[in-house]
Formats: C-alpha cells, sequence, structure tokens
C-alpha cells in the first residue's frame, strides 16, 4: 500500500501575522498510503502548518496541492468534501450530543439528509447501522446513549476518530491524537491508527516519539516554522541538529 | 453562548407527557376567549409566534439578532398594503407578509451571517434602523400615521374575520402552524445540524458544513416566521405602524424570549404572554410599565437566567437524575 506518489504537498508554505514568520518556507511532501509525523518543539508551528493545510487559514505564500489539484484557495469545508479531513488539539466532539448522534452529525451530509428541514429527526435512524459500525471499530458501543461530554479523555479522541472516518476521507490530519492519555489510550489509539491507515493517508502531529517511532513512515521535523529534518525516524533521529533543537527545549 | 441544552437530551418518559400538556394547552386555548378579552389573547398569540420565530435563531443557533422588529414590522407594512390598497384576500395578504419578510431576511442575512456575537448583533440593529428609516419616509407607508383602518376582511372568500371569536379561532390557527413548523424545524436533520454547529462550529465546518449556508437558511426561516407573526397582526389590529419597526420592538422580544427561557419550545410563548399581560393590565393603572417590566428583566438575569421555562425544566431534569 506504501507507495511513492504524494497525496498532499505543499511547496513554500508561509504564513505571517503581523511581521511575524509563524511558518517559513515549508515544503512537505505525504505519500499515499503512508503514516507521517509532523514533529517538534513547542511553539514550532507544528499546528499552524496544520490549518495551513485544511484551509483554516490562508497561507501569506505557497501552494498546496492534494490528489494532483491546487487547494490552495478552497474554503475550509470544501477541503474537507475532497475526503481531507482533520482532527483538533483540543478534542473536537459535540459535547451534548450522544455518541451515537455526534457519529451520525458526520454520516448525514454524505447521505444528502442535512438539509431537511420539513422531516422528523426520525429519518435520522436510516444512518444508525453504519454509525454503530463506526463506533464498534473505536470499541464505544457500550457507550452509544452517552452525551460525549461524558466521555473519558481518551475515548473522546476515539469517538473524534469514528467521527472522521465516517467521512471516509483519503487523508486525514490528526493533531496531537494522543496528547494527554494514559498508557492504556495510547495503546488503544495506536492500534486504532494503524488500523485506519492501511487503507488511507495519515498525517499526524505528535509529540510522543515512542508512538511516533512505533508508528510512522516517515517524520518531518519543524523548528521554528522551518523544516529542520525529513526522513525515517532512524535518519531523522540521527540528525544532530534534531538532537539540539529537541533537548534543547524538551529537558530544560 | 451557552444557552438552553436541557432539551437535547429528552427522555422518551417526557414525549407522553408533554402530548398530555400539549393537548391540555390546546384545549386551554380553544376555551380563551370565553373567559379572557379577545384582543389581549390574539395580541398575545402574535407575540408569542413572533417570540418563537425569534427563539429559533438564537435557541437553536445562538445567534442575537437586535433587529427582528424589521421582519415583524416590515410584514406588517407588507400585509396591511396588499389588504388595504389592493383588497387581498386576509391570506394571501399575510402570506405577502411572510413572503417579504423571507427576502428581507435573506438580504439583511447575507450580509450579517459573517459576522459573530456582538457584531452580528450590531449588524442586524443597524440594518433594520435603516429599514424603519425608509418605512418612515417611504409614501406606502405614511409615515407617522402608519397604515391605518386595514380591513379584516373574509378570509378565502367567506369567513368574516370582523367576527372577533372567528378572528381569535384563525389567529389561533396561525400561531399553531407557525409553532409546530418551529418545532419541526428544530427536530429534523436540519436542525440536528444547526445544533452541531451551535456545539461546536469548528468541528461541523472540519466535517464539510458550508456552516453560513446553514444559518442563513435558518436566519431566513426565523424571518419568515417573524414575518407570518406581524402579518397576523396587522390583520387582527387593522393597522401597521412605525411601533413595530422600530428597535424597541426588537428588544422587546429578546425581552420575551429570555423571560420565558431561551432555547426552550414554549419559553417564549410564556415570556410574551407575561410582558402583554402586564402591559394589558397596567395600562389603565398610573403605574409605569416599562419601570415594571424592567426590574423583572433584572431578576431575571440575576436570579433565574434559564428563564421561567427553561428553570422549570432544569429543576425535573434533576429531579429526574436523582431519582434514576
Amino acid at each position: 500500500m506504501v507507495s511513492t506518489q504524494p497525496i498532499l504537498s505543499a511547496t513554500g508554505l508561509t504564513m505571517e501575522f503581523r511581521g511575524f514568520l509563524a511558518v517559513k518556507d515549508v515544503t512537505l511532501s505525504v505519500n499515499e498510503g503512508t503514516i507521517h509525523a509532523l514533529i517538534g518543539p513547542n511553539g514550532a508551528g507544528k499546528t499552524t502548518v496544520f490549518n495551513l493545510l485544511t484551509k483554516f487559514l490562508t497561507p501569506t505564500r505557497g501552494q498546496i496541492t492534494f490528489k494532483g489539484s491546487d487547494i490552495t484557495g478552497l474554503k475550509p469545508a470544501e477541503v474537507a468534501r475532497l475526503g481531507l479531513v482533520r482532527s483538533f488539539q483540543i478534542s473536537a466532539v459535540f459535547p451534548h450530543l450522544t455518541v451515537l448522534d455526534n457519529v451520525r452529525v458526520a454520516l448525514q451530509r454524505p447521505s444528502g439528509l442535512a438539509t431537511q428541514f420539513w422531516r422528523s429527526s426520525n429519518a435520522l435512524s436510516a444512518l444508525d447501522e453504519r454509525a454503530m459500525e463506526l463506533i464498534d471499530a473505536v470499541n464505544l458501543s457500550s457507550y452509544r446513549n452517552l452525551t460525549a461530554s461524558e466521555l473519558s479523555y481518551g475515548r473522546k479522541r476515539a469517538l473524534e476518530i469514528a467521527t472522521t472516518l465516517a467521512l471516509d476521507p483519503a487523508m486525514l490530519l490528526l493533531d496531537e491524537p494522543m496528547a494527554g492519555m494514559g498508557h492504556e489510550d495510547i495503546g488503544r489509539i495506536s492500534d486504532l491508527i494503524r488500523r485506519i491507515a492501511k487503507n488511507r493517508t495519515v498525517l499526524m502531529v505528535e509529540h510522543n516519539l515512542n508512538v511516533v517511532a512505533d508508528l510512522c513512515d516517515r517524520v518531518t521535523v519543524l523548528a521554528r516554522g522551518e523544516i529542520l529534518s525529513d526522513g525515517s525516524y532512524d535518519k531523522v533521529s540521527q540528525d544532530p541538529r534534531v538532537r539540539e533543537a529537541y533537548m534543547g527545549t524538551e529537558h530544560e | 453562548m451557552a444557552v438552553g441544552t436541557q432539551y437535547l437530551a429528552e427522555q422518551p418518559k417526557l414525549r407522553t407527557s408533554s402530548l398530555v400538556l400539549g393537548a391540555i394547552a390546546i384545549a386551554a386555548m380553544l376555551a380563551a376567549p370565553f373567559f379572557f378579552y379577545p384582543v389581549m389573547l390574539m395580541s398575545v398569540l402574535c407575540f408569542a409566534l413572533f417570540a418563537c420565530a425569534f427563539n429559533l435563531l438564537i435557541g437553536y443557533v445562538g445567534l442575537l439578532s437586535f433587529g427582528h422588529a424589521a421582519f415583524f414590522g416590515g410584514a406588517a407594512y407588507f400585509t396591511a398594503h396588499a389588504a388595504k390598497v389592493w383588497g387581498w384576500d386576509p391570506l394571501a395578504a399575510i402570506l405577502l407578509g411572510v413572503a417579504g419578510a423571507a427576502v428581507m431576511g435573506l438580504i439583511i442575512g447575507f450580509v450579517a451571517i459573517r459576522r459573530q456575537g456582538i457584531y452580528f448583533a450590531m449588524i442586524t440593529l443597524a440594518l433594520s434602523q435603516m429599514f424603519a428609516f425608509i418605512c418612515l419616509q417611504a409614501p406606502f407607508t405614511h409615515g407617522e400615521d402608519g397604515i391605518q383602518g386595514v380591513p379584516r376582511g373574509y378570509l378565502l372568500g367567506f369567513i368574516d374575520l370582523n367576527q372577533p371569536l372567528t378572528m381569535y379561532y384563525v389567529t389561533l390557527a396561525i400561531f399553531l402552524f407557525g409553532f409546530f413548523a418551529i418545532w419541526r424545524i428544530v427536530n429534523s436533520p436540519f436542525g440536528n445540524i444547526l445544533k452541531a454547529i451551535r456545539e461546536n462550529e469548528k468541528r461541523a465546518v472540519s466535517l464539510g458544513y458550508r456552516v453560513d449556508r446553514y444559518k442563513l437558511g435558518a436566519f431566513v426561516m426565523s424571518a419568515a416566521l417573524a414575518g407570518m407573526a406581524g402579518g397576523t397582526k396587522a390583520i387582527v389590529f387593522q393597522f401597521a405602524t412605525l411601533t413595530d419597526v422600530q428597535w424597541q420592538m426588537s428588544g422587546e422580544v429578546i425581552l420575551m424570549t429570555l423571560l420565558g427561557g431561551i432555547g426552550t419550545m414554549v419559553g417564549p410563548i410564556v415570556g410574551a404572554g407575561l410582558v402583554i399581560a402586564l402591559q394589558n393590565y397596567l395600562a389603565a393603572s398610573d403605574f409605569p410599565v416599562t419601570v415594571l417590566i424592567g426590574i423583572i428583566f433584572v431578576i431575571c438575569v440575576l436570579l433565574f437566567r434559564r428563564g421561567i421555562v427553561g428553570e422549570i425544566l432544569e429543576l425535573m431534569r434533576r429531579k429526574g437524575k436523582s431519582a434514576s
């Protein structure tokens, strides 16, 4: 499944906030079918890059290509419709909706039910079967009637992934999917990501280097808004500049 | 805006009891004109529908419009003009008011929807004041006089609306139609997406929803229903004046909704009933109504922020939780 064909690529991506260069000339390409990690010390601009790639921010300069077409000028909802779907650093669920409803919201648009204001919401039960499959896949079936706000942190992340998968995206961008999780949850989410990446591409921001080493095919290191190093985990972790950037901030 | 989330996790048990309550309420509304002054009741119904339409926007989308008077009062002018000058059937005249309010909602909403929070409120206020100024100047609205002496006419050509009881039941039917339309919208697949947008807008965008279109859709629906209330009011009271388009009216509907309970289905009705009843019974006394309503408003904000119905529902929810 791992190919050398880039599904997402960015060239010369630059983001300037009132004179502050958050992202400098970042050129990045993610190959189809890989799990690609974006790592770097705090404030390196990882989340900004994510926001640029999913169009939640518009780059000052640079170009983004997804599946061969230029998406630089698109709006975030359009990018999602093309199959490039993201998660957020702070878990993005609909807190007062049930687990089942959370997933159904994602299924509503592709099934054409989202704009029907004259029908009863009972019509949404047509989506229950598919929603339960997705909920099963992340081991949340016994929580389906709880509201999302009642779930533990790790389960919220799992729910978020189930919701994202409901769109059947070609590519997922996961922003720190394991931030703030315990060992058990990390193992579970790692397995989940490995499973969903079988026929998809994943780009993830992650701080836990053990997870990155274990899970990712390729690593891009970002520091102060610039790409420091790019390649396999082994290659990148040997890079003296990376060691300096990381040790410098991680062990202060 | 953290408003009214209690209805989201509705228990099935609540459904049967709300059906029973609904039946009792409808029976009470059918009997009401034999106990109360019908004109006041019709006034309550018009304002209750107006408040429910407003609540559709603030309670279920989280958008505070400070310009809803434009739709209410605008529709009143359209309906009054069609009924008086063109001699239209009252139903057709009201429908024209609804359509006019919807078009205005599309225009005002299109401009305002890109902004959030206080900016959204300010833009709706500014645009509705512009409309109020047009109403003051335009020849067909007759400036300070307004359109007076609108004939109630014959509904569908044969139902004589000059009979107070008939007028009351027609108003009630329009109110119930509007109320159920709102209930349907809120509990529809579309309403589900509105809730999702209010809960977490960014997430809705990342799932591919063009949230501005959903908000605009809700805005137009809210405007059209506010127009239905305004058009009906013009037929009931047989006039359309500047009072209905000015910002005070936008403020009044906010007060009614807040008092009754934002984000609850019946809250706005209770709020409208309370405000109209107070205005009616105190109109004859020397006590200034605005002062009393101001005091009630302050008490509401300080003591029961969910509004009357909102607090009752919260109490029932807590009780239900401790019982189970």
